[in-house]
């Protein structure tokens, strides 16, 4: 269930990441990219049903830890875009990914070189505005006033802490120029899923039907 | 009650809240919303804001948005068709 994958680190050499692995070899094994931040926890329930409902279907899935996330020992607040994007492509390459599966900000990082799946992408500015909206309700909350422009100008300085998440200025930069790729995989909706969108959520859900329906949209078209 | 920014504006809050369409289609213009129901929480209202943001098409001004804005259904609703009309600015 929990492989290790080495993983380029951002100051030079490689990493230990871990990834949630169903592997038997079989022909086919997709690539998971998860959702962002705070959606990655809303939908990490829906993510690994949806691995679990794909590895009954005969079909291999690994979901890699981004770096600087989850069971990872990299410093989040040292992440850019762009190392995890290199991060993931090397995940994939190490695990002999031949699709995959991309989660809404995930999109944002999947390699162009892999063909399959994009559900319910988002831009990385749509994220990042709405984690901000976030932390200036929380801070009003607190008695404290922030502005997006406030937040925006310190965020370009010396980084923010959005949501839990510390990011660096570059990660930012990066999250509020990055739009998904428009070609070169199949986008699923979620009118395609059914049900209202668990990413959402306040409270992290679980959707047995929209599990099921996700899953047989890439089964679907992996064992036809 | 019936626009079109009411449906939209109800389907909203079930997708975000986790509600269920029937709680919501009972909904009217006196049901209290923050501080009425659990659901919605001060996470949970920065997701509503930019829900309607993208589906009903005009940007909110974080200085609009205050306890009044979301006291009751009938608050909230009137604040999105104002918008949508342009009253309140794009």
């Amino acid at each position: 269930m929990l492989a290790t994958w080495p993983c380029p680190a951002p100051a030079g050499g490689a990493s230990e990441e871990y990834a949630l692995a169903f592997r038997q070899g079989r022909k086919h094994c997709l690539l998971v990219i998860p959702a962002l931040f705070d959606e990655a926890n809303r939908l990490r329930r829906l993510t690994v049903e949806v691995m679990r409902r794909l590895d009954a279907a005969g079909i291999d899935c690994v979901l890699p830890d981004l770096p600087g996330t989850n069971e990872s020992l990299q410093s989040l607040s040292a992440m850019t875009l762009d190392d995890w994007t290199g991060a993931v492509l090397a995940s994939g390459i190490y695990f002999k990914a031949s699709h995959v599966l991309a989660i809404r900000g995930g999109c944002l990082l999947a390699p162009p070189e892999l063909p399959g799946w994009h559900y319910a992408p988002v831009k990385g500015a749509n994220l990042l505005r709405q984690m901000i909206r976030m932390r200036i309700l929380s801070a009003r909350e607190a008695g404290r006033d922030e502005t997006q422009d406030g937040l925006m100008a310190q965020g370009a300085a010396s980084g923010l802490e959005l949501a839990g998440y510390s990011l660096n200025s570059q990660m930012l930069a990066d999250l509020r120029a990055a739009v998904p790729p428009d070609e070169g995989h199949r986008v699923i909706l979620q009118d395609t899923i059914g049900g209202s969108p668990l990413w959402l959520r306040a409270e992290p859900d679980e959707d047995r039907a929209q599990a099921d329906a996700l899953a047989a949209v890439v089964a679907m078209a992996l064992t036809a | 009650m019936s626009s079109e920014t009411d449906r939209q504006l109800r389907s909203i809050l079930a997708d975000v809240l986790g509600l269920k369409p029937e709680h919501v289609a009972a909904f009217d213009a006196e049901t209290g919303l923050f501080g009425h129901l659990p659901e919605l929480d001060s996470m949970s209202v920065a997701g509503l804001l930019t829900e309607m943001e993208d589906r009903l098409g005009f940007i909110i001004d974080d200085d609009e948005v205050d306890g009044e804005l979301l006291e009751t259904y009938g608050s909230l609703l009137d604040f999105a068709e104002a918008k949508q009309r342009g009253v309140l600015g794009a």
